[in-house]
């Protein structure tokens, strides 16, 4: 390389107290690659990306960009520079428009007011430049989750900058959705800009990018060319050893002595904080020994529908039977006891209190089974946490530790062996993300898990915005779109493009 | 469990630095006052620990500050902010009053005592179960039903004092029959004065089976996980409302047994205001304590120790200046506790 590079970061440190985020961290992007940062979560990846863009100040290290060293300048001044960041959460205000929420911050005024039409037109034509297609006049409340990803993105190129970083941007999106942005960033290349993107989907890494660094436990640890490398090679520097990619493997065996299915859902309608039907009429039935895989992008009614089958939300109607008992009535606590298992979509918040122990965690939801009327028994708290972290190889194995302290990974694995790793196996499993934000070592496990549960006669409910994961693991595929299951499909046949089409509800059932 | 004494340190850092704050603060204003800050201390300490009188007298205070903080750190752990000690603290003396009044006079005391206790448990607790009802049924707002219900408690109480129950020409009620409990004073009679008496020690049992209760058994096992992180406690099977009102109304009842340390220990009658603003101090005292009973036993002792403090020393600076101290080591715990910016979190996320 001849031209300076766009980002030279060396030697990055940054801890937060007495975690060390990043430990040592140098990253080199060239000008106008795409370059991938990926590794596991808490890995660094994001913490490093907010030191580039003036959010945090590095303990140690420089960072250059453009040959200009900027170590521990503001936003403010990584704004001037043209650095960008589109944030996992966007950031936009839903009663303004799309022009509005571009402008915002840099209000283009004339005399006394604002220039709406000129903010109109100035977006138009930089949504015509760099293929970002949005209506500017339409408000933010009206746009789909991909739309509004891209007026994230309208709003970072508004302040002119020319590194692009986006954090996990296609956790959100749908299959054509993220060709889409493919697509965008393809053409801010061409226009010699600069992208980084933070990820740990391998195959995005491969289809994208033209760089790759990993980084492993705040360190990084290899930077490679993407034409020359392969997932298994990424994956391996990710974790630091071999790990068996998810395959699909079988279709699981559904017991057909089993008259009734375990699970069944008739007509269910859930209301949620903004609409009536979240889910509309939703029926299904699953087997012992079945993983039955929902997919869709995010915010069609699956979060409702898991929730509401665990009981933390209210029916509207309808009815949900387990082993031919109707659950509709019982509380979170009597599910639990009829061998109801969630794993709820988001760990820190309904998974894990983080700020107790592994121990208390590993019984939460069962905490009655330890009690008697004036204590908790700790002794078997204690011996429970040490057969579960030593079965679940929960690391650090230290039962005392806050789970607040472990690994995005291995905080999944303490739900996992909570609501697995009894002495009988659940009859129904509520598995809602189970491996998101998880490390691709801990995904390997989490997957061998299901599996197990799966073939000791347990009926899986699979939800996941990895279209790979579902497609995977599941015996058959259903997709939900606007709060209804558009179409089941079996799992032998379910392609990425053909789920992706009803994903988006291109595709039709007949007669509806 | 989880609340290991490993992090002792960390319990203990922030309340040290605001009493270092205060100490500062207080040299300043005593500077002011042209005199000695070492010569006003020392009286303080003089005044409050090192006589029997003195210290009779923090012990008494403390005594009711560590059943109002108790009253506030219970809910706080579940996540809720208790304003309402105050008015629990008056139901609580009022119940105990009038079951002592209501009492034979040949029972002996224990059994008097245990049913005024209990009675003035039952009084706060159902001051209490106001706002746990009102929160469990629709999600009122905690903080809004205490402070608002403070002022209809009280103005109840002191209107069916003095319209029906005081004693010829006073604004209190005439004296209990049966529970008055023993003082200090009965024993040593260099407490002499002072109004300590055996609720302390009743005060500091409720301390210890509050931490029994938080930190050993499953309810406060729940309790607290409602606290720290709601949607896991009830994806675990936990009933929120359920474990607010079960919260608001231990802390009530906290609260109303702290009134039993004035009406059956020191003056053996209700009088009207008898609080004097010990309700809201048990918010600070909760807050430096870090809702820690033992923390709370600490930090009643201190505020108690200020202001008896402010008494002794009044002669050569005013004893307002104590309180100020009390206000400049609330704020600058509030400041640096994690509980306090917990609570901001959640009530501006609320807002938005």
């Amino acid at each position: 390389m001849t031209a300076t590079a766009a980002i030279q970061l060396t030697g990055i440190a940054k801890a937060f107290g007495p975690v060390h985020a990043i430990r040592s961290a140098s990253l080199t992007i060239a000008q106008g690659e795409i370059h991938a940062l990926m590794g596991e979560n808490g890995a660094g990846k994001s913490t490093l990306m907010r030191v580039l863009a003036g959010m945090f100040t590095p303990d140690a290290g420089t960072a250059a960009v453009e040959g200009r060293d900027v170590t521990g300048w503001d936003t403010k001044a990584a704004i001037a520079a043209g650095v960008g960041m589109v944030h996992q959460h966007f950031m936009l205000v839903p009663t303004l428009t799309v022009a509005e929420n571009v402008m915002l911050g840099r209000e283009m005024t004339s005399g006394w007011s604002l220039d709406r039409a000129g903010a109109e037109a100035a977006v138009r034509a930089l949504c015509e430049r760099t293929g970002l297609v949005v209506d500017p006049a339409r408000l933010v409340a009206d746009l789909s989750v991909g739309e509004a990803q891209r007026v994230e993105i309208l709003k970072v190129l508004f302040r002119g900058a020319r590194i692009l970083i986006l954090d996990e941007p296609t956790a959100v999106l749908s299959p054509p959705e993220v060709q889409e942005l493919w697509r965008v960033l393809r053409t801010l290349r061409a226009n010699g800009g600069t992208v980084v993107l933070i990820t740990h989907k391998l195959d995005e890494v491969i289809d994208i990018s033209d760089t790759i660094t990993v980084m492993r436990a705040g360190e990084t640890v290899g930077r490679m060319s993407t034409a020359g490398t392969t997932p298994a090679d990424i994956a391996r520097a990710m974790v630091g050893r071999e790990v068996a990619l998810a395959k699909r493997v079988r279709s699981g065996v559904v017991t057909p002595t089993r008259a009734s299915p375990r699970l069944e859902v008739r007509d269910l309608c859930v209301g949620s904080n903004t609409r009536t039907h979240a889910v509309d009429r939703v029926s299904f039935a699953v087997q012992a020994g079945e993983i039955f895989g929902i997919a869709g992008v995010e915010g069609n009614g699956q979060t409702e529908l898991i929730e509401a089958l665990a009981g933390l939300r209210r029916c509207e109607s309808g009815s949900v039977q387990l082993d031919g008992q109707e659950l509709s009535g019982c509380t979170v606590s009597e599910r639990i006891d009829r061998g109801l298992a969630h794993i709820p979509e988001d760990r820190q918040e309904r998974g894990l209190v983080l700020d107790y122990s592994l121990a208390d965690n590993l019984i939460l939801g069962r905490q009655h089974r330890y009690a008697s009327t004036f204590a908790l028994d700790r002794v078997r708290v204690a011996s429970n946490a040490t057969t579960q972290i030593a079965a679940f190889d929960i690391r650090p194995p230290d039962g005392t530790l806050p789970a607040g302290a472990l690994s995005g990974g291995n905080q999944q694995k303490i739900v996992i062996a909570r609501e697995l790793g009894g002495a009988e196996w659940p009859a129904v499993i509520l598995a809602a993300q189970p491996t998101r934000g998880v490390d691709v070592g801990a995904i390997e496990f989490i997957h061998a898990r299901l599996r197990a549960a799966r073939d000791a006669g347990a009926a899986v409910v699979l939800v996941s915005a990895d279209l790979g994961e579902v497609i995977a693991l599941s015996t058959r595929v259903a997709v939900m779109y606007g709060g209804r299951i558009v179409t089941i499909v079996d799992g032998d046949a379910a392609t990425a493009a053909t789920l992706g089409s009803w994903m988006t509800g291109a595709a039709r059932a007949e007669g509806s | 469990m989880s609340d290991r004494a490993t992090r002792w340190d960390e319990a203990l850092l922030p309340p040290a630095i605001a009493l270092a704050i205060a100490m500062v603060v207080g040299d300043v204003l005593i500077l002011a006052f042209g005199q000695a800050p070492g010569h006003v201390f020392g009286m303080l300490l003089e005044g409050t620990w090192g006589n029997a009188y003195g210290f009779g007298q923090t012990l008494y205070k403390a005594t009711t500050l560590i059943c109002t903080g108790l009253a506030v750190a219970i809910p706080l752990r579940a996540g809720l902010f208790n304003i309402g000690a105050e008015s629990q603290l008056a139901a609580g003396g009022f119940a105990a009053g009038v079951a002592g009044i209501l009492l034979p006079a040949w029972l002996p005391w224990p059994i008097g005592a245990l049913v005024c206790v209990l009675a003035a448990a039952v009084g706060g607790g159902a001051i209490g179960a106001v706002p746990g009802a009102l929160k469990a049924r629709f999600g009122a707002s905690e903080v809004i039903v205490t402070i608002m219900l403070n002022f209809i408690v009280l103005a109840f109480l002191n209107w069916i004092v003095a319209a029906k129950l005081h004693a010829p020409d006073s604004l209190h009620t005439v004296e209990i029959a049966s529970g008055a409990v023993p003082r200090f004073a009965d024993v040593s009679s260099a407490f002499r004065g002072s109004a300590a008496n055996l609720t302390l020690a009743l005060a500091l049992s409720l301390a210890a089976a509050c931490w029994w209760y938080l930190f050993r058994t499953r309810g406060g096992y729940e309790l607290r996980a409602v606290g720290l992180q709601p949607g896991a406690a009830e994806n675990g099977g936990v009933v929120l409302g359920r474990t607010w009102f079960r919260a608001l109304v231990l802390g009530g009842a906290l609260a109303g047994v702290g009134g039993v340390n004035y009406v059956l220990g020191y003056k053996h009658y209700y009088e009207e205001g008898f609080g004097a603003g010990t309700g809201y101090m048990g918010i600070a005292v909760a807050l430096v304590g870090r809702n820690h009973p033992a923390g709370i036993i600490l930090a009643s002792l201190l505020f108690a120790t200020l202001s008896q403090g402010g008494l002794a020393v009044n002669a050569i600076v005013p004893k307002q200046m104590m309180e100020i101290l009390q206000a400049v080591v609330i704020l600058a715990v509030a400041v640096s506790v994690p509980e306090v910016q917990r609570l901001l979190r959640a009530s501006t996320k609320a807002a938005a």
